[in-house]
């Protein structure tokens, strides 16, 4: 059709010139020339116009004039273990909302796939588990994605927040596979990818700027200012929170295992009161730890820098001591590639330098060893000790699975703390905040601590649900803050607990509440394995096994089926049995018990708790 | 003939225990799921209750109790396990076994008891099954080791006499064997064996004891003079034997004795048996069988505490207990015979016997099997057993008799005794050879104070005032247990004390050396302060005062430092 003044912004000059050129212009002018004009700021297409300026293939870099019809609509998707993608995702919506967006967030898992060829800007905030794995609520979704099914998305605007750990060898690759996927599918993205270390706020603030920025510039006019970076970060339920954490006083501090054990597991009573911190079952706490004393001496001694220097520890320029630097702020006991490239710098070491030429060789090394290893292996540090503390990570907080309820112990949190301890290198190690509390922490001391809510991780809203919970070791924790929760509702529903340690007599964690709770009906049913009682050793999973028909009984009555504890083996175990299980017992096909176990992941009904 | 007493159980509403026995179909109870339970290592009372006349007990390390508590963990339950060895005699090759048990299923030792048997500590409720089917397995068995019923028959190992020594320990091993429960239970719980459906008649099953068994424990003993080792008239039912030149005629019968009693209880008292006639060998089964029937019928089963034996023949009296005997024999006893006794505890070392095989008694500090830093014991009899053809006779002073070695085998086996220097207890004092304490803490549930554990260390510096007085070499019999149940016989010791409470203890004197008589209480609830200085000014005194030959306890008595005691009944006056 032809511009008009009535029908265009044009005046009739503009009108009579672009009526000339158009025609005459090339498919690839015309890209060119979109991508021009919407690069320069200047789109000043009308609906109209659409069709001839269109590219239809091959967009550009750069937003094209394409579906300019202004979306205020933004959906976000998180993929979230333990919470922190979550978090962000929520306060993310919550920042956009105020800027007069109309957001959706949602997890992935609750979000229907067929629905995404109607989004217009999509952002995704997701972690990284397992080894490289998506989180449990991002696996259906992201599976998905890289199907067959996945639909083309030209349409579609997004940009991704990664959350990961860079110890880890595939960092980010959850957010990285996303990111790719979407392009592959045609996606533009608002803004680039970021890619977030444990210590996410900052870059994560960064990413919703940019995002905004993107989002804004879509709209005509783009007139909305940017909102302040630290509103991002900012918790809402409460003023402690992860950036603000709470120092909790320890009422109790004992070891559950009994005399003659090769464990140590800590039981931890903290105050929360006065803090206003509140918590469901399911939730964790997150502690921020204080690296061991004697190892921060021998690390300054080793690095031959005087302990009381002053060094800055941030951005805004707060300083202290290079020893209490050391001590409470940074990582010492973690080595990464890029670490070990940053402090080559200052090594100057040429066994180093040819160490990190080979990847392989450098996983190799830092595989148990730490910064004193780091140090002694190929020093002297010919750096100052800002130097020094300028190439470390924040010492990161750890989350342990609360294992009391609040209604059970009004304004208290209670833990379950595996010690780590072991040999690497010819020296003995520990793990930074199991073993401070378990050797260096009393009663009467103070932890600082923040509440780590896990919506993936909770009692089925229906106390008449049957529970299933599977946790060895550690994994205890949180089905111990089920019960009692359980046991202050009154619930009815039928509970069946899975517990395995090394021994009956010395690692049977919480005996005599489970013996109680058994006798007293709030917990209808517990199995146990001790693995190293028997020749043969026996596992949680061989007890799912003997029991196999009144266990997929249960999840037929509609049973939710937790797992917690360790990632690396035990989860895994137990899954593949759980699939087992149903494939036998339900006379089912593998992929019918895989379907069958998802859509208990979809309802809720399946659910995990791993580290 | 017509019985014209009137004999009748005290009445009073049966004890709780008796409930157990009726509702436990002939010992069976609920012990075939809770030995399968998981979530505890313990079982319940009422199991538990049934457990000892299967030879166990469910214990747990008192040491720990504590702890665990704070820790949420249950009481470290484990199971005591005691294997009958009637007189105490087992084979090398048993000796291995309840050794490897103990390994590998128990708290590594052993523990030789005060009647001659074998007991391992400290194993798991699922080890059970396999440590009794091993102990099966050797010939040996755990029935009615504990438990309302005839245990462990005890007959003095005494190797000088042998052909009578062994014509008495048949006599015994056989009581033993034919006073065993009938039930199958043990069979079916423990060695896997098909239970034969319904209940059948009280008289295939137990046709001596009925369905609830004896009101109490109840125990035999069989002795042959001069030695009282096995404490005779401690017993429900005793045998002296009588010999007639080197040949056994029959023997005296005693009944009515017993250690037991409960602080501060006047009702409970130690009690020794007394003779009521003599009878033949082939005799013994029918006397212990009508006795056992007439404690089974008339015993307290109301009040647990009064349902010895010997506190029926107190109420009864010894004479109506000994006709009604009779009436139920349809035979009369004959006159009991002389007899002597000189002492009631062991001689130690090489002895050669009258066929020509040589016997090592050995002295085994509070009866326990273990290997310390500095004293090899459980290792060095391990390697002996491995070579040892005679056999093992466990004391009734908890001590080891390495019995019938050939004389070409005495060099090898006391090359061994002296590679592990096993003692003969030759270079301690007399009176650490002449003690005895039982086991108490930590296994032990019932104990109030230490003594296996406490006795040697008090022994120490007991031997002080010993060497200062000069009685090394004089043997005064000295015994203690946590407890006033007695079971090291503390009453029966010329010194004695019985927990009361940690650390504290009552202290008795004035018994005879040869066990024929109790002692009484010299001091109440003292520590080892007071106990060593009591000792500092008694046994000095002795040293100076006593009689030619004359012992400790009948010292006390002439010296009128204790008053003697004639007859449990006046015990605590
Ligand atoms: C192992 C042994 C002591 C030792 O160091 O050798 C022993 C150990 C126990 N005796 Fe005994 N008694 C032992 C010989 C005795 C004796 C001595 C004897 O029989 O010559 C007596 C005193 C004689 C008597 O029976 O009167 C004895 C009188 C008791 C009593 C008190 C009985 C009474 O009539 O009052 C009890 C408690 C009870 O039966 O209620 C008892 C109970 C116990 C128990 C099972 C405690 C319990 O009931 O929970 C002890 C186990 C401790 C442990 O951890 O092993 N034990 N007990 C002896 C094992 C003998 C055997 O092989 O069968
Ligand atoms: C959601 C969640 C819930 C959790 N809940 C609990 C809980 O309830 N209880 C609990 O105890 N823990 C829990 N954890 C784990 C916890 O957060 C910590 O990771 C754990 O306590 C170790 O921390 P640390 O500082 O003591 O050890 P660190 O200093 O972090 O050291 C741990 C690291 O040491 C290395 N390492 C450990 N053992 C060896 C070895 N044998 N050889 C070589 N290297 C080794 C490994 O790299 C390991 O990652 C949870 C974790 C998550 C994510
Ligand atoms: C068991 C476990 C495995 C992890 N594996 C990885 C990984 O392979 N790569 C990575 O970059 N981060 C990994 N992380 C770090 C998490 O991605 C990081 O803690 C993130 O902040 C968690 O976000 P969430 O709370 O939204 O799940 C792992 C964390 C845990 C607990
Ligand atoms: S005397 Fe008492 S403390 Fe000693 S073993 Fe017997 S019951 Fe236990």
């Amino acid at each position: 059709m032809q511009l008009q003044v009535m029908n265009s912004p044009f005046n009739q000059e503009q009108a009579d010139l672009l009526n000339r050129l158009l025609p005459t212009l090339t498919e690839s002018q015309k890209v060119w020339l979109t991508g021009y004009l919407a690069a320069s700021q200047s789109i000043a297409a009308t609906t109209g116009t659409e069709q001839q300026l269109v590219a239809p293939t091959a967009a550009p870099s750069v937003a094209p004039v394409v579906e300019q019809t202004i979306s205020k609509e933004v959906t976000i998707l998180y993929g979230s273990q333990t919470g922190n993608a979550q978090g962000l995702a929520e306060n993310a919506g919550k920042t956009l909302e105020g800027r007069g967006f109309d957001v959706t967030v949602a997890s992935m898992n609750d979000f229907k796939p067929n629905n995404l060829k109607k989004l217009h800007n999509l952002l995704i905030v997701v972690s990284t588990h397992g080894e490289g794995d998506p989180p449990d609520n991002a696996l259906s979704f992201h599976e998905f994605l890289h199907g067959r099914r996945a639909p083309k998305l030209e349409n579609l605007r997004y940009s991704v927040l990664s959350l990961g750990d860079s110890s880890y060898e595939f960092f980010c690759q959850t957010g990285k596979e996303f990111d790719q996927k979407l392009e592959e599918l045609g996606g533009t993205r608002l803004n680039d990818r970021v890619d977030c270390d444990l210590d996410f706020d900052e870059p994560a603030a960064e990413w919703l700027e940019g995002v905004i920025a993107g989002l804004s510039q879509a709209q005509a006019g783009g007139t909305e200012a940017v909102l302040p970076t630290t509103a991002v970060a900012q918790e809402t339920d409460t003023v402690y929170s992860r950036t603000n954490p709470f120092r909790a006083e320890v009422l109790e501090n004992i070891n559950l295992n009994g005399r003659g054990s090769n464990k140590e597991t800590r039981h931890l009573e903290l105050s929360l009161e006065g803090s206003g911190l509140t918590f469901e079952p399911g939730d964790s706490l997150g502690v921020y730890p204080e690296n061991d004393p004697t190892l921060v001496d021998r690390l300054i001694n080793e690095l031959n820098l005087n302990p009381t220097e002053e060094v800055q520890i941030n951005k805004q320029g707060e300083s202290r001591s290079v020893k209490e630097a050391l001590t409470t702020n940074f990582e010492i006991t973690v080595l990464t590639k890029a670490l070990l490239e940053k402090a080559s710098a200052f090594l100057k070491n040429n066994d180093l330098k040819e160490l990190l030429a080979n990847d392989e060789k450098v996983k190799e090394y830092i595989d148990g060893r730490d910064m004193l290893d780091l140090v002694s292996d190929f020093g002297p540090w010919n750096g100052s000790a800002q130097d020094f503390i300028s190439i470390l990570r924040k010492l990161p907080s750890r989350l342990y699975s609360i294992a009391s309820s609040l209604s059970a112990n009004e304004e208290e949190v209670h833990l379950t703390i595996g010690a780590v301890r072991y040999e690497a290198h010819g020296r003995e190690r520990n793990g930074v905040c199991s073993i401070l509390c378990a050797d260096r922490l009393q009663p009467g001391d103070t932890l600082p601590v923040y509440i780590q809510h896990n919506q993936n991780f909770k009692l089925p809203e229906n106390p008449d649900t049957p529970i299933i919970m599977v946790g060895p070791g550690t994994g205890i924790a949180p089905f111990r803050s089920f019960i009692q929760e359980r046991e202050e509702q009154g619930a009815e529903g039928k509970s069946w607990l899975f517990f395995g340690d090394q021994h009956f007599v010395t690692d049977f964690l919480y005996q005599t509440e489970w013996q109680n709770w058994l006798k007293d009906g709030v917990l209808t049913r517990m199995d146990v394995a001790f693995s190293r009682d028997t020749d043969e050793k026996v596992y949680v999973q061989n007890r799912m096994l003997e029991n196999s028909k009144e266990l997929f009984e249960w999840l037929q009555e509609g049973a939710a089926f937790y797992i917690c504890g360790d990632e690396k083996k035990m989860a895994h175990d137990v899954h593949n049995t759980l699939l087992d299980i149903i494939e036998k017992e339900g006379g089912m096909s593998r992929e019918d018990a895989e379907k069958y176990l998802s859509d208990m992941q979809q309802q809720k009904r399946y659910q995990r708790d791993v580290y | 003939m017509v019985n014209k007493l009137i004999l009748k159980a005290p009445d009073g509403p049966p004890s709780d225990v008796e409930r157990i026995k009726e509702e436990s179909n002939y010992l069976r109870g609920t012990l075939a799921e809770t030995m399968l339970d998981r979530i505890s290592a313990g079982i319940s009372d009422d199991d538990n209750r049934l457990m000892k006349f299967h030879g166990s007990y469910l214990q747990d390390d008192r040491d720990l109790r504590n702890e665990r508590q704070k820790q949420k963990l249950e009481p470290a339950y484990q199971f005591m396990l005691r294997v009958r060895t009637p007189g105490g005699v087992s084979t090398p090759e048993q000796w291995l076994v309840m050794d490897e048990l103990a390994q590998k299923y128990g708290n590594g030792t052993l523990k030789l008891t005060t009647r001659q048997a074998f007991q391992m500590h400290g194993i798991l409720k699922w080890n059970m099954k396999n440590t009794i089917q091993e102990i099966h397995a050797s010939m040996l068995d755990t029935i009615a080791a504990c438990g309302d019923v005839n245990r462990n028959v005890m007959c003095n190992p005494n190797p000088d006499q042998s052909e009578v020594h062994e014509e008495v320990f048949k006599w015994s091993k056989q009581l033993s064997d034919d006073l065993l429960p009938r039930t199958r239970a043990y069979h079916e719980l423990w060695l896997d064996e098909e239970k034969v459906a319904g209940t059948p008649d009280v008289d295939e099953v137990e046709p001596m004891y009925g369905p609830l068994y004896l009101p109490r424990k109840f125990k035999i003993g069989v002795a042959v003079p001069p030695s009282n080792d096995v404490d005779i008239f401690s017993q429900d039912l005793g045998y002296i034997a009588i010999v007639e030149d080197n040949k056994l005629v029959g023997f005296n019968v005693t009944i009515g004795g017993g250690m037991g009693m409960s602080h501060g209880d006047k009702e409970t008292y130690p009690q020794l048996a007394k003779v009521i006639g003599f009878c033949k060998p082939e005799q013994v089964y029918d006397v212990a069988e009508k006795i056992i029937m007439i404690q089974r019928d008339y015993g307290n089963r109301s009040e647990r505490k009064n349902a010895r034996f010997k506190y029926t023949v107190d109420r009864l009296g010894l004479d109506a207990v000994k006709e009604e005997l009779e009436n139920r024999l349809g035979w009369k006893l004959e006159e009991a015979k002389p007899y002597h006794f000189d002492h009631n505890g062991d001689r130690y070392g090489w002895v050669k016997g009258s066929k020509g095989t040589w016997h090592f008694t050995l002295f085994v500090q509070g009866g326990r099997i273990t290997d310390l830093d500095d004293y090899k014991l459980m290792t060095g009899l391990r390697e002996i057993a491995k070579i040892h053809k005679g056999d093992f006779r466990l004391t009734a002073n908890q001590n080891l008799v390495i019995a019938n070695v050939s004389s070409q085998k005495k060099k090898k086996v006391n090359e061994l005794i002296e590679e592990y220097g096993l003692t003969d207890g030759k270079h301690y004092s007399a009176i650490r050879r002449s003690s005895l304490a039982c086991v108490a803490l930590p296994t032990c549930g019932l104990a109030m104070a230490e003594a296996e554990r406490y006795l040697p260390e008090l022994i120490d510096k007991i031997d002080e005032i010993i060497d200062e007085s000069g009685l090394n070499d004089k043997e005064i019999t000295i015994r203690m247990t946590g407890c006033p149940n007695s079971c090291a016989r503390p009453t029966l010791g010329e010194i004695g004390f019985i927990g009361k409470a940690p650390g504290k203890y009552n202290m008795y004197l004035g018994a005879a050396f040869d066990g024929s008589r109790l002692s009484k209480m010299y001091r109440e609830n003292i520590g080892e302060e007071e106990i060593l200085n009591e000792l500092k000014v008694l046994l000095p005194r002795y040293a100076k005062e006593r009689e030619e030959g004359e012992h400790f306890g009948d010292f006390v008595v002439r010296a009128g430092i204790i008053k003697a005691t004639t007859d449990g009944t006046n015990f605590h006056n």
